[in-house]
């Protein structure tokens, strides 16, 4: 059993600016649990989350693949999110190099098939295309769930830079609901990226029907 | 916090700067030290992702002489825990990185660099 990171320096002041670990964090910890001996094989030396949030899941991935084994990068638009990363990366001794940003941007030149573990809870929920577009503009806690036509307006944006970040031998941990079309998701990765993936989870939460799929090379 | 080793990937992502928009030129920074367990075997196998220049530069743009002009063939235990506490035990907390080709200041606060463009300013 690897141990939930402790988020107790969290307050509900951060809270009303910072999405707070749900049922779609922990199952995104229960799949990179269930795949630890894969993350150890791969022997990871760059590990990249994209919309940290709390920093739940890297410090998680961290325990996993061991503090001092891998350079863990978190990137966030909201730059609350990004102090809360920070500083749960130091509550649980695992070092988060926290940046404020859209996506992997500032990466792609430099971490071209460089990226062995990538993971993204994004912002997933169905909403109006207005709506997903104005929270990625105010980069507060709506950006955390409004995800425009499909839910899939910022995954979308994402998956390019997949195809050009991952690494070999690298995996990529995306979270997704039903409404966001997940065979579709799989068919075009492959058609577009020649990426190949597998649902490693599924659960149903409340309304939710959530899944964890898994990209690779 | 901004540590060599993550300097070391960030580029400039300006819309149109896609020339010598790396590395990113430190200025008015402050800077503090924690100490990091060190690992070879992470060291060795990140190696390959080092641009060398780019780091003797901005180590010694930093105050910190303690590596070689060239990258040394035989990787040895003082050059790795050198190498050790250039990338991993330095922090930038506070101050500005600039393109050195558009100019663009990315400022750095309370050790996190802000990366954000405007979405028309993306490339
Ligand atoms: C559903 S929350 C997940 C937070 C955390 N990873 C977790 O699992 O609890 C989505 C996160 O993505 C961030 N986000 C939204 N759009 C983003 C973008 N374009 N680039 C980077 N992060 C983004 C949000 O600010 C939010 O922190
Ligand atoms: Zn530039």
């Amino acid at each position: 059993m690897i141990p939930t990171p402790d988020l107790s320096h969290l307050r509900p002041a951060d809270y009303e600016h910072v999405y707070e670990p749900a049922e779609d964090t922990f199952i995104l910890l229960d799949a990179l649990e269930q795949d630890e001996e894969l993350l150890k094989s791969i022997q990871p030396r760059v590990a990249l989350e994209i919309g940290s949030g709390s920093g739940c899941a890297s410090s998680f991935l961290g325990s996993i693949t061991g503090p001092s084994s891998v350079l863990y990068l978190c990137t966030d638009i909201n730059t609350h999110a990004c102090s809360c990363t920070q500083a749960t990366g130091r509550q649980n001794k695992i070092p988060l190099d926290s940046i404020h940003t859209s996506l992997s941007h500032p990466f792609l030149s430099r971490l071209r098939h460089s990226v062995d573990i990538i993971l993204f809870n994004p912002p997933y929920v169905p909403t109006h295309q207005e709506e997903a577009f104005t929270a990625q503009t105010e980069r507060d806690i709506g950006g955390a769930w409004a995800g425009g036509a499909d839910g899939m307006q910022v995954t979308e944006r994402f998956f390019p830079q997949v195809a050009e970040l991952l690494s070999p031998r690298g995996r990529f941990y995306l979270v997704a609901v039903a409404q966001n079309d997940v065979p579709a998701i799989q068919r075009r990765m492959r058609a577009q990226y020649g990426l190949d993936s597998e649902i490693v989870l599924k659960r149903r939460a409340g309304r939710e029907h959530l899944s964890v799929v898994r990209f690779q090379r | 916090m901004v540590r060599l080793i993550t300097h070391n990937l960030l580029a400039c992502h300006a819309k149109g700067c896609t020339t010598n928009n790396f590395p990113l030129e430190f200025k008015d920074v402050q800077v503090v030290l924690r100490e990091s367990e060190f690992n070879p075997e992470f060291l060795r196998g990140f190696m390959p992702k080092i641009e060398w220049p780019a780091l003797l530069g901005a180590a010694r743009e930093l105050g910190d002489t303690s590596l070689p002009d060239q990258l040394p063939e035989m990787l040895d235990d003082d050059f790795l825990k050198a190498l050790h506490h250039v990338l991993l035990e330095i922090h930038v907390e506070e101050g500005i990185m600039i393109c050195p080709n558009c100019q663009h200041n990315y400022p750095i606060l309370n050790g996190i660099p802000n990366m954000l463009l405007a979405e028309h300013e993306i490339a």
